[in-house]
């Protein structure tokens, strides 16, 4: 059974149509790349998957039932989580603090609630462990690197038990070493069972670690097909239009 | 590995900070701090008159007349706002405060000691909680920027002030008049003040509210990335509205201190008080692009302002260099803060 199914899927903001009648399913874990230039309509897909924006018409179904996200929380609930592009992180905020913002641990003194910071420490530290990332939970975000970031926007949705993690272009805008950890951490979440949809403008990285690859053009599905039966010249055509589709 | 331990899971180049490099010694209010101590110990040669109990009595009782306000603005400055109101608050809340005490004299209405004080701080606190209120809808709800509304604010609420005592001011009269000077300029133990009393607990709470619960955690949230917030379920606009309500609220204590130990609510009171706070607030460490503040800092950046106000009075220079003094202090605190980013990297 497939983990995600988009059926037909279209999303019109006025007189533009960012997505037209898209279809395509996710298995569990699985990794598949989404490609596409720039206004192809990754971005908008992913936001509808992840609750920020409702489909104009066309039906989702997760695990084999109609899924209505309407939220950002109701697609956590699901068990999809998102990494954003700009990585939604607070800068001012430790590496353990971001990964629990909004669902932060607890002791208890009678009704009051107060700031677990050695569990959260703890587990955060533990994630970074498990993603095998240099970071540590109690450093502050801004003195970070693109990569350490990226880990800790990754640790955020291993908190959860998380099926479906939607990365939208985590290597834009690093270093080459930490492009590297960055395609390691995505396989290790695919080591996890966890299915990935990576958002990528970079050839090398989609068929390094993809099973998967899918090519939008002008809010189409242009092709779906397995990484090992495509070719970087192949995608590169679809994604510029020289070849119509495959 | 412990998450405490020298350096990150084997990477022997990923060493941790010094302990001056991080937490409180590492931030601008402990460099105000150190700067502050140094004024102290000028100030203590210049002046004999100084370090006496009784001065040092005044000193807590004079910056405790901004220094609740501080810590309230303090709030809304980490969340990425600014609050101009506070200076209007205060008087607003100190007219309400005693009109309200004056109208129950009148009518001399008294059912159980104590009611009348009760009645007349709960009216002058619910109108600053109002006032807080409208600011913190119009800036979540509206989306209009903090600048603005409140500067709107400002000179709404100062306007509804001179309307309402016709610019003459009001006294706090009736049977609980005594009762009111004692809880607000009263002192225990001789010297110790009791809002200085009340500045302490308020500052302690708030320490514990930022550092140690949800709430705070996501006001620092907020003023770092609100978007981020957002994305993961912080309750941005709710927290603002809160915010809002308490900066106006801790203005409107100290409305009704300044009040009690004036033994009157001038309509002009605490006019331009909203720059001495927010000037305080500043040196003391609270960013104005949100994301660094606190209650420490907020009570140092107050000390500050009047240690080298009441310094300068007792060294018999001019009182009127104190202003540009803050300023300079202004500059100077932002700068070295800066300066030290920069050589962080």
């Amino acid at each position: 059974m497939a983990l995600l199914e988009l059926e037909n899927v279209t999303k019109e903001f006025g007189a533009i149509t960012a997505l037209q009648g898209v279809s395509f399913t996710v298995n569990p874990g699985e990794t598949v790349g989404l490609m596409g230039d720039n206004g192809a309509g990754k971005s908008t897909l992913v936001k509808i998957i992840s609750g920020i924006f409702a489909p104009t018409s066309g039906q989702l179904h997760f695990e084999g039932s109609r899924a209505y996200i309407h939220s950002p929380g109701e697609a956590r609930r699901l068990g999809i989580e998102t990494v954003y592009q700009d990585l939604a992180l607070s800068d001012n905020l430790t590496a353990s603090a971001n990964i629990f913002l909004g669902r932060e641990l607890f002791w208890r003194l009678g009704p009051l609630r107060f700031l677990d910071h050695r569990a959260m420490n703890a587990r955060a530290a533990e994630l970074f462990a498990e993603l095998k990332s240099e970071t540590r939970a109690d450093d502050l975000v801004r003195k970070m690197s693109g990569g350490q970031r990226q880990a800790v926007a990754i640790a955020r949705t291993r908190l959860a038990d998380a099926r479906l993690i939607l990365m939208d272009e985590p290597t834009a805008a690093i270093s080459v070493r930490q492009v590297a950890e960055v395609l390691s951490l995505i396989r290790r979440l695919k080591e996890a069972g966890i299915a990935v949809i990576l958002i990528s403008h970079r050839m090398p990285d989609v068929f390094s670690v993809c099973d998967r690859v899918i090519v939008m053009r002008r809010g189409t599905k242009v092709a779906d097909k397995k990484v090992a039966e495509s070719s970087p010249e192949e995608v590169t055509a679809l994604i510029t239009g020289a070849k119509e589709a495959a | 590995m412990s998450p405490m331990s020298d350096t990150v899971q084997g990477f022997t180049n990923v060493r941790r900070s010094r302990w001056w490099q991080r937490g409180f010694f590492s931030s601008q209010s402990a460099y105000v701090l150190v700067a502050l101590l140094l004024v102290i110990l000028m100030m203590s040669f210049a002046s004999p008159n100084f370090l006496t109990p009784g001065n040092i009595s005044n000193i807590a009782r004079n910056f405790t007349f901004i220094a609740i306000a501080t810590l309230g603005i303090t709030l809304v400055i980490i969340t990425g706002g600014i609050d101009l109101s506070v200076g209007s608050t205060i008087a607003m809340t100190a007219t309400v405060t005693s009109l309200v005490m004056n109208g129950l004299n009148d009518a001399q209405f008294q059912p159980f000691p104590g009611f009348s004080l009760i009645v007349s701080v709960g009216a002058g606190l619910a109108v600053a909680a109002l006032i807080g209120l409208i600011n913190g809808l119009s800036i979540a709800w509206l989306k209009l920027s903090p600048f603005v509304t409140t500067l709107a604010s400002l000179s709404i609420v100062r306007g509804l002030t001179y309307v309402l005592t016709q610019g003459r001011g009001s006294y706090p009269k009736g049977p609980d008049k005594e009762l009111f000077i004692d809880i607000t300029a009263g002192k225990v133990f001789g010297y110790v003040p009791l809002p200085f009393l009340y500045l302490l607990v308020l500052a302690l709470i708030m320490y514990i509210v930022l550092h140690h619960t949800a709430w705070g955690r996501h006001i620092f949230a907020i003023g770092g990335n609100e978007q981020a917030g957002r994305m993961t379920g912080v309750k941005v606009d709710r927290i603002k509205v809160q915010v809002y309500v308490i900066s106006a609220l801790a203005a409107g204590l100290n409305g009704i201190i300044i009040s009690g130990w004036l033994g009157s609510a001038p309509a002009n009171l605490a006019t331009s008080y909203e720059l001495t706070i927010i000037a305080a607030a500043v040196i003391g460490g609270a960013n104005l692009a949100g994301g660094v503040g606190g209650a420490a800092g907020a009570i140092i950046g107050c000390l500050l302002i009047e240690v080298i106000r009441n310094g300068l009075i007792l060294a018999g220079i001019d009182p009127y260099w104190q202003l540009t003094l803050v300023g300079f202090i202004i500059l100077a605190a932002v700068l070295v803060d800066r300066l030290r980013s920069l050589r962080a990297g």
